[in-house]
């Protein structure tokens, strides 16, 4: 069993996201925007993913078992009202034609009204939107520095007791569904042990969201629980593989202090991961923002898309999915940028390799929100 | 650093261990709790949200019904759910990559790139939005979880298979002249059946969070029925007056994936020839 000749999930591996270069500082080289066309041809492949993804949207929305004009009209309606009002919508042409006209409303704003109060699609959206964003934004900011911190910690203390103990926790932690957090948090910091946040987070629309953190408390608590093992692992991974290369072990004998070595020396070279890895992240969170919500019943964008799909809203629905994908495409889209820029090795070719390998392995690490 | 390695090796396997305890006994609750359960898990036999007591140890939920009995008998979906899923995602997922990895060019592009098509949606939106398009039916969304997590499985075994087809063992074969099916069962296959399989126990864990997330959702399987996910959703209204009709459920949930976390993990951690984590 062990001698399999192909370790397959290993970080090592000469396909991915950038190994160490060296001791990496930029090589000024004439040619310095050597990475312009591989952007390019990036951003095309962004562009026709977005695309796929709209009618995919469109066509999946399409299928759910209900008729807009009945909808509207309510189960009294006559047949011929709701015939006409079909005719009206348009819902009978043929649906390509449906479609481009949807994405052309799309692409100039206009999503469409919502089923349920006939208000835009994109206003019920856009005040949500701004909860979700402070809740992911809380996250994110509390997230990365500290799984930094607790990752590049833990590799430099590795398999002592306490990295061990620490590892123990983090799987443990994501053993957890989502909402199995978020309940648990419920039972022990606001209805029986120690009560001292409210379960409910119901925000006076009023205020912005980060002007009424009691609501925020449980709700960042929960998706911090969710996301922070898989970014402090990958994190550890990253320093425990840096600190084992040869030109740290070159340096302590040389005598550069260990702080030194770990901060100056082993860091700048564990971080390419970190930034797939922040945007893996997001990803979670947009999957994980769904459950929080709602068992909160916090006035975000998951809990929107909830309620639209018990409502069979489908505009709303559409907004919402199409949102949350094409933000998925552009983060990733982000961090690739950032990750070709960061890394002296890939910023200096034409063809930076960045693709497949690596970052496949990081998204099973992400795992299943 | 011999020392040290055994030492780790140690840790690791007595990992696996312990997740072999926890799976197997929650294992056990799942299949033979069905019969074990002293009433009829649809039977009202107390108040609703009656307390812990006589002939009810772990009280009576949202509608009197008995917390033990559903616990017992709630275990059974969730375990077929989640092990059929994982094994259609391992399974198709793994001749697809594979197929890509083989032919290359457009081929291989157009498979990744339904991938990233595919990958866009977080997980559960995906399942989600097919689900009450389509209805719940349990084989429905033992498929759409499947469908989740084949992005990720032929990812894997994609890259898994680019590493062996520049083998030299494959390159004979073929100079031999045997078939493109024979290669990939019996050249390529069994050496990339180690890291598969350990995904396929990651991917049992994701299964379960993601059912019993679905259930929670209301969602997943349908009441009346017995499940974990539906227990935790149904009860959560009384949390305060009940909390064991909540509480039991989510211990049994997380210990079923915590067991399997800690089998997958650990036989990955063992074989990963690198020190990755």
């Amino acid at each position: 069993m062990a001698s399999s000749p192909i370790p397959a999930p290993s970080p090592q591996a000469g396909d991915g996201v950038p190994q160490p270069a060296g001791s990496g500082r930029a090589h000024h080289s004439p040619s310095r925007l050597v990475w312009l066309p591989w952007l390019g041809k990036r951003l095309l492949s962004g562009l026709a993913t977005i695309l796929v993804i709209s009618a995919v949207v469109y066509l999946g929305t399409l299928a759910l078992p209900s008729d807009p004009a009945r909808v509207i009209l309510g189960p009294e309606a006559t047949d011929a009202a709701v015939a006409l009002l079909r005719e009206q919508l348009g819902l009978n042409r043929p649906i390509p034609v449906q479609y481009f006209d949807w994405l052309g409303h799309v692409l100039r704003g206009d999503f469409g009204k919502s089923l349920d109060s006939g208000v835009p699609a994109m206003e019920i959206v856009s005040d949500r939107l701004g909860n979700s964003f402070a809740l992911m934004f809380l996250v994110l900011a509390l997230n990365t520095p500290a799984t930094f911190l607790l990752g590049v910690f833990m590799a430099v203390r590795r398999d002592s007791r306490l990295d061990r103990t620490l590892m123990a926790l983090l799987i443990g932690v994501k053993a957890f569904p989502p909402f199995a957090i978020a309940v648990a948090l419920i039972i022990v910091f606001s209805t029986s042990v120690l009560p001292i946040v409210p379960a409910v987070s119901l925000l006076d629309p009023a205020l912005s969201a980060l002007a009424q953190p009691q609501y925020l408390v449980l709700p960042v608590a929960t998706l911090l629980l969710i996301v922070m093992p898989f970014l402090t692992r990958l994190i550890r991974a990253g320093m425990i593989e840096a600190l084992d290369a040869e030109y740290i072990a070159a340096a302590r004998l040389r005598g550069v202090p260990e702080r030194r070595i770990v901060w100056r020396h082993a860091v700048p070279n564990a971080l390419a991961p970190v930034i797939q890895g922040i945007a893996m992240t997001v990803r979670m969170l947009l999957g994980g923002a769904l459950i929080v919500e709602v068992v909160y019943s916090y006035p975000g964008i998951g809990s929107a898309l909830n309620s639209a799909i018990e409502n069979r809203d489908i505009p709303v629905l559409q907004t919402i999915t199409l949102l949350m994908a094409v933000s998925v495409v552009v983060i990733n889209l982000l961090a690739d940028f950032a990750t070709v820029l960061l890394t002296p090795r890939l910023r200096t070719t034409a063809k930076p390799q960045l693709s497949s390998g690596a970052k496949a392995r990081l998204r099973l690490k992400a795992g299943g929100v | 650093m011999k020392s040290c390695d055994k030492k780790r090796r140690w840790h690791r396997e007595r990992q696996v261990r312990t997740g072999v305890v926890l799976f197997g006994a929650v294992l056990a609750v799942a299949l033979l709790g069905p019969s074990l359960a002293p009433h009829d898990p649809n039977a009202l036999v107390g108040v609703p949200y009656g307390m812990p007591g006589e002939g009810a140890w772990l009280g009576s939920d949202y509608l009197g019904r008995d917390v033990w009995s559903r616990l017992l008998a709630g275990g059974l979906s969730i375990f077929w759910m989640s092990l059929s899923a994982s094994l259609i995602a391992l399974a198709v997922g793994a001749v697809i990559g594979m197929i890509a990895a083989y032919r290359k060019g457009p081929t291989d592009q157009a498979i990744i790139w339904s991938t990233d098509v595919l990958f866009a949606f977080p997980d559960l939106i995906l399942v989600l939005l097919i689900v009450s398009m389509l209805g719940r039916a349990p084989w429905l969304i033992v498929l759409l979880v499947a469908l989740a997590f084949l992005p990720g499985v032929i990812r894997l075994a994609r890259g898994i298979t680019l590493g062996i087809v520049e083998q030299e063992y494959v390159d004979s074969a073929r100079m031999l002249g045997f078939s493109t099916g024979h290669i990939m069962l019996r050249e390529i296959l069994p050496n990339a059946a180690t890291p598969l399989l350990v995904h396929l126990g990651v991917m049992l864990t994701w299964a379960i969070g993601m059912l019993s997330g679905l259930s929670f959702l209301g969602y997943g399987v349908a009441p009346p029925a017995a499940d974990w996910g539906l227990m935790i959703n149904e009860n959560r209204a009384g949390l305060i007056i009940q909390p064991w009709a909540v509480l039991a459920p989510v211990v049994m949930i997380a210990l079923f994936t915590l067991g399997a976390n800690l089998i997958a993990e650990g036989i990955g951690r063992i074989n990963a020839r690198t020190e990755d984590a």
